[in-house]
């Protein structure tokens, strides 16, 4: 499974944007400023839009683009800059060193953890034939190989977002109606 | 319930009159519910009375009363009497001495009946199964012999005289239900005792007598001293039990049967002298020193006249401590092949007519002087079987509880009279001390008559029925040291020869000594001049014919009472009737101890004990003469004005101290370790400390980290978290 | 390229937990937990190459949900911040109980 033959330019692009987007990441957790941290975290989802591609999964890359880096960031950017948190004078930020150690240890402890996880625990008999993405994709198209089992197997779950985002709006618009002091 | 009657078709007894043995104990237990059902409905009327009531002033306060108590030295046990008699005394008084009367004419028939047939073997009753375990059956069955017949028509027949003069003594006490309910109980458990098959029966009764002897004692419980004192019984009691049922322990474990024809027949299989028999028979003589007050532990039997005259008669004199002997003569095929055993027997029992004797010379307490003389006397039963004289002791038994019971019911006559005259005048002083009597004899003739009987017959003048027992015993010890089982065994390295002829010199001694301390007790309570106050005297007079009948019965047995067992040289009567009466039970196990396997048999010849008899004659008399020449009750003080004693005397009068040499060597390390070890180490400190409140402190100081976890920060949250998701993949990683 | 991809999924799911665990603006750590969903995402669509298109689906799943987290996370963070005039989390402590 693992033995696959990459281009050189596949491999090129795979950990250039793999690079960038840990890159952008760290750079994200480490500025104080919430709209520069904001727009390093766009730069990563950009270079995981990338990777999404570069892994046959063209429909999500798009949506990655439109709806995080598009939307939800755009969001984040917008509240960022409403309660006008710009600058990092007006947050106090970042907690002592020892917590930042700390955090380091068990970061470095989780990802040890996560990694050999993944090298060890990956089932390989329930991988489906070499191939299946991109015959799926010939027949089905970028859009349809998502679609198919989006709108059959998980038609319920897919019906029940609708549910969650419905509640999700209600919920915004409450929270973020401002309580009139004369209203009581 | 189940009647396993299968047994004794062919014995003599059964489809007799003595099939209706069962109906001897259940008599008694009858009264006792009757009684104690009067007791329980009149319970609103009945209670301890307050014991400054018989003076005439009625204490409310309970702050007087304890003022009040503590002046009475603890002797106030029979200074008491309420105002008027109970509410249902008619019907007690009939009932308690009636179930004991009927029980004893029972007996009594039945007794006639096995002197009828000859009978060799025991007539066994088999009621139930009680303890079916595995291989051992314990029944609940009745053995009747001679010896328990024996005991029963002493203990029918004191304890229903008993009974009478309690109606009387006890007339006028607000427990007077309880009272007899109480002591029919003790007959009952006391005839379980003697009629009982087996070991586990006998312990019913002999745990029973214990029970009733702890709630007679402390009869008058609201009284500290009197409450203490059933405690120290129960508990030193407890004692000895131990060693019962250890002795109870090895023969089950080493021989399988528990009943008394088992155990007997299993007997003649053990090793003679063996360390499994001698250890037993001293198990089990640890448990007789518990119930028959034998060194060390014979403490508890002074103190024990705390309750009221007629018990001290009947359980501390007559009936319950004899148990003890009761039980080595019933173990007597047990005892008989354990020579070392038995010289201990012989030993303590000797030491303890001694050392007893010598308190005795020195209690200024009528019933204390009874007390301690009873402790001796039982001595000399506990020599008579130690030596292997088993009839002997059980003559002594029964003599024993003719005159000690006249003598205690003499001193409940006396105190009795002292207390109505302190009651009419509002006295406060000690009814029961000798130093405020003085002169009786002119005020209770009678009773002053018959108690001369009494102790001419303990102190063994012939030919009252004392003398033939004592002598009996003394001459059988004399006549063992010289050839028996018991001379040839050694004991501390030390041969039994020697050890019998010093037990024998004991028990001369406290002959002496017993002769001299009634004397003594006579003298300063019937003779001289009167103590007891000017005003009093005019109401000192001889008890009712209810308490004085009793004691002129017991006279008679007193003094006629050497009848039952003559020895061969007094050819009055019969000859030896109560040896060969015994001859069945007992007969075997003695003649074992006098033909030693190496020993060539000779008998005492007649003259020499001819002479034993005439040492003991003298040294009899010659203690009452001392006694006669050296006391002069002219000079005695009211106990309120006389001085302490000084030296030797004082020792005595503090009983060696004894009582303080226990306290400070067993009962306050007890309590010490118990306060400070058990309560304070291990109750307060580890459970208390550690384990309660460690456990509490233990989670409360989880719920202190849980609290600080909770602090509401959603950041403390997302580490706890993380450690969490940690540990999860940690798991799933090591999986 | 499987291993890669989870390799750099592990990596940036570390980083966004440090990143929760480091920093005290509200906002930020809400980005950090969008850092960690998309790492998730990520072992999605490396898995859905070898395992169909089923890894896909739940990545729009995922997406939904942080759209509609965004969308209710940022409007508490918007009446928080009313209410104390901070979106520090150490000044936050509503939970306390």
């Amino acid at each position: 499974m693992m033995g696959e033959h990459y281009s050189l330019f596949y491999m090129f692009h795979f950990y250039f944007f793999g690079v960038v987007s840990i890159a952008s990441a760290l750079a994200f957790v480490t500025r104080k400023s919430p709209v520069t941290a904001a727009l390093w975290l766009v730069n990563t989802m950009f270079s995981l839009a990338a990777l999404y591609v570069l892994l046959d999964a063209q429909f999500i890359g798009v949506m990655q683009v439109l709806v995080y880096a598009g939307a939800i960031m755009v969001v984040f950017l917008f509240v960022v800059m409403l309660l006008n948190l710009g600058h990092p004078s007006e947050i106090a930020d970042g907690r002592g060193k020892l917590p930042v150690f700390v955090a380091a240890v068990i970061g470095i402890a989780m990802l040890a953890e996560i990694m050999t996880i993944s090298r060890t625990h990956i089932e390989a008999h329930f991988a489906v034939p070499k191939g299946y993405a991109v015959t799926q994709m010939a027949q089905y198209g970028a859009v349809g190989s998502v679609a198919r089992p989006l709108f059959n197997e998980y038609l319920l779950a897919f019906e029940l977002t609708s549910v969650l985002l419905l509640v999700a709006i209600a919920g915004a618009v409450v929270l973020g109606r401002r309580k009139d002091a004369n209203a009581r | 319930m189940m009647l396993l009657q299968i047994a004794t078709q062919a014995h003599p007894l059964s489809g007799t009159i003595a099939e209706w043995v069962w109906l001897l104990p259940v008599l008694p237990f009858l009264g006792f519910l009757i009684n104690g059902g009067i007791s329980l409905v009149s319970a609103t009327h009945v209670g301890p009375a307050d014991p400054d009531m018989g003076h005439g002033m009625v204490h409310h306060d309970s702050d007087a009363h304890e003022v009040s108590a503590a002046e009475d030295h603890g002797a106030v046990g029979d200074d008491h009497h309420a105002v008027k008699p109970h509410q249902y005394a008619g019907l007690v008084s009939i009932i308690g001495p009636l179930v004991l009367g009927l029980s004893f004419v029972l007996a009594f028939m039945i007794f006639s009946e096995m002197r009828s047939v000859s009978m060799t073997t025991p007539f066994i009753q088999r009621y139930f199964s009680w303890m079916p375990v595995g291989k051992l059956q314990i029944d609940a069955a009745i053995q009747l012999d001679q010896l328990s017949m024996l005991m029963v028509l002493v203990i029918t027949g004191v304890g229903t005289l008993i009974h009478i003069f309690s109606v009387g003594y006890m007339k006028e006490d607000p427990g007077y239900p309880r009272y007899f309910a109480y002591l029919n109980l003790f007959v009952f458990f006391m005839l379980v005792l003697v009629l009982g098959a087996n070991y586990p029966v006998l312990f019913v009764g002999w745990e029973g007598v214990g029970l009733c002897s702890y709630l007679l004692i402390g009869f008058w419980f609201s009284e500290k001293a009197n409450a203490d004192a059933g405690k120290k019984a129960f508990i030193v009691n407890r004692i000895g039990d131990f060693g019962f049922l250890i002795a109870m322990f090895l023969l089950f474990a080493n021989v399988g049967v528990l009943d008394f024809a088992g155990v007997g027949a299993a007997a003649h299989g053990m090793a003679f002298g063996g360390s499994l028999v001698t250890a037993i028979c001293l198990f089990m003589f640890l448990g007789c020193a518990g119930k028959s007050a034998q060194i060390p532990l014979y403490i508890w039997l002074p103190d024990a006249m705390a309750g009221p005259t007629p018990v001290s008669a009947l359980i501390h004199a007559a009936t319950m401590v004899t148990a003890g002997v009761y039980l080595v003569a019933r173990s007597s095929f047990l005892f008989s092949i354990a020579p070392v055993a038995s010289l201990v027997v012989a030993l303590i029992g000797g030491l303890t007519a001694l050392f007893a004797a010598t308190i005795g010379l020195k209690q200024w307490d009528i019933k204390k002087i009874l007390a301690y003389s009873t402790v001796s006397q039982l001595g000399y039963m506990f020599i008579g079987v130690g030596v292997g004289a088993y009839s002997a002791g059980v003559f002594h038994l029964v003599t024993h509880a003719f005159f000690k019971a006249l003598l205690f019911l003499g001193s409940g006559s006396v105190i009795y009279a002292m207390h109505a005259a302190y009651h009419h005048t509002g006295n406060h002083e000690d009814a029961q001390d000798m130093r405020n009597m003085g002169g009786l004899k002119k005020f209770m003739p009678i009773t002053w008559g018959l108690m001369w009987a009494a102790t001419l017959a303990i102190a063994g003048i012939p030919p009252l029925s004392g003398f033939f027992s004592k002598d009996s015993i003394l001459s059988a010890t004399f006549e063992r040291a010289g050839h028996s089982t018991l001379a040839n065994a050694s004991l501390f390295g030390i041969s039994g020869s020697f050890w019998l002829y010093l037990i024998y010199l004991f028990g001369l001694t406290a002959a002496f000594l017993t002769a001299v301390y009634m004397t003594r007790m006579m003298l300063y309570t019937f003779h001289g001049p009167n103590r007891t106050g000017e005003k009093e005297q005019s109401h000192l007079a001889e008890a009712p014919w209810v308490m004085t009948g009793p004691l002129v019965v017991l006279g008679i047995l007193s003094v006629f009472g050497g009848l039952l067992n003559l020895p061969e040289w007094f050819h009055v009567g019969r000859v030896g009737m109560l040896d060969s009466w015994l001859d069945p039970v007992v007969g075997d196990a003695g003649r074992r101890v006098v033909t030693a396997p190496s020993a060539v048999s000779e008998q005492v010849s007649g003259g020499n004990e001819l002479v034993l008899i005439l040492i003991a004659v003298v040294v009899a008399l010659a203690g009452i003469s001392i006694a006669f020449s050296r006391l002069k009750p002219q000079k005695l003080l009211p106990a309120a004005q006389s001085p302490e004693e000084e030296g030797f005397e004082r020792v005595l009068e503090h009983k060696y101290y004894v009582d303080e040499a226990y306290d400070a060597a067993i009962v306050n390390p007890t309590y010490q370790i118990s306060k400070n070890v058990l309560w304070r180490g291990i109750d307060a400190g580890l459970i208390d400390g550690l384990l309660v409140n460690g456990s509490s402190a233990l989670m409360r100081g989880f719920g202190w980290m849980g609290s600080k976890l909770q602090s509401g920060a959603v950041g403390t949250y997302a580490w706890v978290l993380v450690v969490g998701v940690l540990a999860v993949l940690g798991a799933v990683t090591l999986r | 390229m499987l291993a890669e991809s989870l390799a750099l999924s592990a990596v940036l799911f570390t980083i966004g937990v440090i990143g929760v665990l480091t920093r005290r603006n509200a906002i930020i750590i809400f980005m950090c937990v969008e850092l960690m969903l998309n790492a998730v995402n990520l072992t999605f669509v490396a898995f859905s190459r070898y395992y169909g298109a089923a890894g896909q689906v739940f990545v729009v799943f995922v997406m939904t949900v942080a759209a509609a987290e965004a969308a209710v996370g940022l409007a508490i963070i918007i009446s928080i911040f009313r209410h104390r005039q901070s979106v520090d989390l150490q000044n936050i402590n509503l939970l306390k109980g």
